[in-house]
């Protein structure tokens, strides 16, 4: 046993620093890295869970693979609106092509409502159809920079492209008990049934405290996380907008009119 | 040897309850307790935790320089809160989603570094690894009271099986709001304190001064 003199010293002091850190960090990324695949997993099965949760036809039971596989995933060119066939859309990773330079765009100041920095030139979408093969509901990935966090989730529009039918959010760091709120399943239920364009096809749906808007394009936002509220306003008002997807929802309402 | 390691044990559960007694660790038994699977799992995690924090902090005390000996703490602390939380992510992710921040903040909850402080520094690994298992225990048993209420009433079910049928469903039971609300922990925590120094009555503390009434002429 050493004694306390030695112990205190300098060499001591880094030494056992030195080691209880390298000890330390391979126990830590050992573990992560082990239990990564897992982990994607779940996250992907998740990300499914969310998709499935914001066009409502979720169901608790059924695996969840079996229940997306009714779904059809496309990827579309956002700034076209246009259906692309050249990306596979089961490998297409959109968070980290929005992160590379060569398939995103740096989007600025007053264009970027959202605070989301880089756009993505393709988008993922999710069409589900019935049995007839009619479009029933579009389900859309979405993100806006809230408080604290990035906050992705999926927004659902009925075959009118307009109406709202679902919105969930699977990725998002607020803080628990204010803008963590927007994962509250009374306040979701405010969504559905909601109209995103105005007559003129602007975008006019709110998230704002109090009224002076119409019933049915107001969602009523959360006390006590303004800025929370007003990031999904932003978000809304970003990507249903002419950089998000209202050349995508265009072209589609031609198609299947 | 034996009868020690057993009072090491036991004596956190109710004699020595870091909740009861130490009244620390507050804060995640506010926020994990509205349903008993997830007051469950965080109980699991922190024992994990508080366990081997305590045995690897007791293995190395004899190295560790006095100087730097809290940051050595939660370096080791943290690390095994991040295996816990990797875990979690991996084989239960709703619950760790439930979960959310809480399992980070075990590395602030004040038991694991108090224990760490007080008893690991000074005690061989082996009696360190019961008195971490001990104080978990304590911990957990708190815990699970108050979620065992708080979800009773709070939503008329135990580990999610209902027990009590709601209004809503038909039933005669009509849940209360504010035992899933934090400030119902409190009172449930009060209750069991209050329950505790009655049953046991030198836990209760003696007045650190007496009111009394004003004799000193003032000014006015």
């Amino acid at each position: 046993m050493s004694s306390k003199r030695d112990r205190d010293s300098v060499k001591n002091i880094i030494v056992v620093a030195f080691s209880v850190c390298l000890v330390c960090a391979i126990v830590v990324s050992a573990a992560a890295v082990a239990l990564r695949p897992l982990q994607q997993e779940n996250a992907e099965l998740d990300r499914k869970q969310n998709v499935l949760q914001a066009a409502g036809i979720f169901q608790s039971g059924v695996s969840i693979d079996e229940q997306f596989a009714d779904i059809e995933t496309r990827v579309i060119e956002l700034a076209t609106g246009e259906f692309v066939d050249h990306i596979d859309p089961d490998t297409y990773n959109q968070r980290q092509a929005a992160r590379d330079p060569a398939r995103s765009q740096e989007i600025r100041g007053r264009e970027d409502i959202a605070g989301i920095n880089r756009l993505e030139d393709y988008s993922l979408v999710y069409l589900v159809r019935d049995d007839d093969d009619d479009l029933e509901i579009v389900i859309l990935p979405v993100r806006g920079y809230g408080l604290w966090s990035t906050m992705y989730g999926f927004l659902a529009l009925e075959n009118d492209l307009n109406t709202v039918a679902g919105l969930g959010f699977y990725d998002h760091a607020e803080t628990p008990g204010l803008g963590g709120e927007i994962d509250n399943p009374n306040w979701i239920a405010q969504w559905p049934g909601r109209r995103i364009y105005d007559d003129d096809g602007e975008v006019a749906l709110r998230v704002t405290r109090g009224g002076g808007i119409e019933e049915e394009h107001h969602i009523d936002g959360i006390s006590g996380a303004t800025l929370t509220s007003r990031g999904v306003d932003n978000m809304i008002a970003f990507w249903m907008g002419e950089r998000g997807f209202k050349p995508f929802l265009e072209n589609l309402r031609g198609e299947e009119s | 040897m034996a009868s020690q390691s057993k009072k090491v044990l036991m004596d956190p559960l109710f004699n020595n309850n870091p909740i009861g007694l130490q009244i620390l660790g507050i804060c995640s038994a506010l926020a994990v307790t509205t349903s008993m699977t997830v007051a469950l799992v965080m109980c699991l995690a922190v024992i994990f935790v508080l366990c081997l924090s305590n045995f690897f902090i007791a293995l190395i005390r004899n190295q560790i320089p006095s100087n730097i000996r809290i940051i050595v703490q939660m370096t080791i602390i943290a690390s095994l809160v991040i295996v816990v939380d990797q875990i979690l992510k991996a084989y239960a992710y709703n619950i760790s989603q439930q979960l959310s921040v809480f399992v980070g903040l075990i590395i602030t909850n004040c038991i694991v570094l108090g224990r760490a402080e007080a008893f690991a520094m000074q005690n061989p690994p082996g009696i360190s690894f019961i008195d971490g298992l001990g104080n978990a225990l304590g911990y957990s048993v708190v815990l699970m009271i108050v979620a065992f209420f708080r979800e009773l009433f709070g939503a008329g079910s135990l580990f999610g099986f209902q027990v009590l049928t709601p209004v809503s469903e038909g039933g005669f039971y009509e849940p209360n709001g504010l035992f899933l609300l934090p400030p119902s922990a409190f009172f449930i925590i009060g209750f069991m304190i209050w329950a505790l120094r009655v049953w046991k009555p030198e836990q209760v503390e003696q007045d650190e001064f007496e009111i009394r009434p004003n004799v000193n002429k003032e000014a006015f």
